[in-house]
């Protein structure tokens, strides 16, 4: 049975230093996102309020990655 | 990152889940033919792992993100689902691609694989797509050995697929096993530039459930309603193949290809 690399979205609550953001997920937990490669790579912003994807870390369920910016 | 291995104990163990694994994947692929539901080939499979003292593993898995848990004892996931569909009254037809994922524990320890194939006359694309897959496996198997860094097995695994003009799923990835079944490392199919964070070194005696999930279109999938099934988005047939791996010196060995026999035909 295959994995799911997981996935969840949640809502920006504040911006960090070093592109690293508090994200309020939408199952209620708090997590500190930094911001994939790929998202710098094309300039896009995130700014607080913005609703993203963020991958959790498998290690720590306290960090994660933003992958999209959703709206 | 570290991951342990394995005891050759609890390899030993895994070898026998594996056994139970390997032999209901045959009985099933002998079965699966036109008429036959899904349900059914879910119940026989139940049978066969309860009668050989096994537990179903898949049965009342956990959502990953918190939806109704796996009703189904196997996945069954038919034509443009690629993996985790859901058992039911579907019936199999000529020209199906079938794909079943099968997974057993045993005196506390796991076995996972699964086999795509074509129900009678599939067209020459979804044989190549099915022999791909199966090669990606193939390669995996053999490039993965102690000392060498899963990214250039994953390497390897692309560049066949993509070679062969399909894409590699990358919403889902393979999985270290043992007394659990979903265990540290991932063992994704592609190099991600993100994905090369967790890179991991393969040790001897560790034990991996590699997976390839390959598209005949476009890579992108999405999960159904019924929270479970993954379908591709463009709805065009796709193939999942997976093996229980030890890695070894040399190559890896795989837990879950039974070396029984069918008897009667």
């Amino acid at each position: 049975m295959a994995k799911d690399i997981i996935r969840l979205e949640g809502k920006v609550t504040e911006a960090l230093p070093n592109a690293v953001f508090r994200v309020e997920l939408e199952n209620g937990h708090r997590v500190m996102a930094h911001v994939s490669g790929r998202m710098r790579m094309h300039f896009i912003r995130i700014l607080p309020g913005d609703q993203v994807t963020v991958e959790l870390s498998p290690y720590d369920l306290g960090k994660g990655r933003i992958v999209y910016r959703t709206g | 990152m570290s991951v342990r291995p394995k005891s050759l104990e609890a390899i030993e163990k895994m070898r026998v889940a594996g056994q139970i694994v390997g032999e209901v994947l045959v009985r099933l692929q002998e079965m699966a033919r036109p008429g036959v539901t899904t349900a059914e080939l879910d119940a026989e499979a139940l049978r066969i792992i309860t009668e050989r003292g096994g537990k179903a593993l898949f049965y009342g898995q956990p959502h990953p993100r918190g939806g109704r848990r796996y009703p189904g004892h196997i996945c069954v996931s038919v034509n443009e689902e690629l993996v985790h569909g859901i058992p039911g009254p579907r019936c199999i037809a000529e020209g199906d691609v079938v794909s079943l994922d099968v997974g057993v524990q045993k005196d506390g320890w796991c076995a996972d694989a699964a086999r795509t194939f074509g129900v009678g006359e599939v067209p020459e694309r979804v044989r190549k797509l099915l022999r791909t897959t199966e090669e990606a496996l193939e390669v995996a198997g053999r490039e993965a050995r102690a000392g060498v860094l899963w990214s250039a097995v994953a390497g390897r695994i692309e560049a066949l697929v993509s070679g062969a003009g399909f894409s590699i799923v990358t919403e889902y990835v393979g999985h270290g096993i043992g007394s659990e079944m979903w265990e540290e490392p991932r063992v994704p199919n592609y190099v991600g530039r993100d994905l090369m964070r967790d890179d991991f070194l393969l040790v001897e005696n560790m034990t991996i459930a590699v997976e390839p999930m390959v598209n005949m279109g476009r890579r992108n999938v999405r999960e159904k309603e019924d929270g479970w099934t993954v379908v591709t988005e463009d709805g065009k047939p796709c193939a999942h193949v997976e093996d229980t791996l030890v890695v070894r010196r040399d190559g890896c060995e795989p837990l879950t290809r039974w070396t029984g026999q069918l008897k009667g035909g």
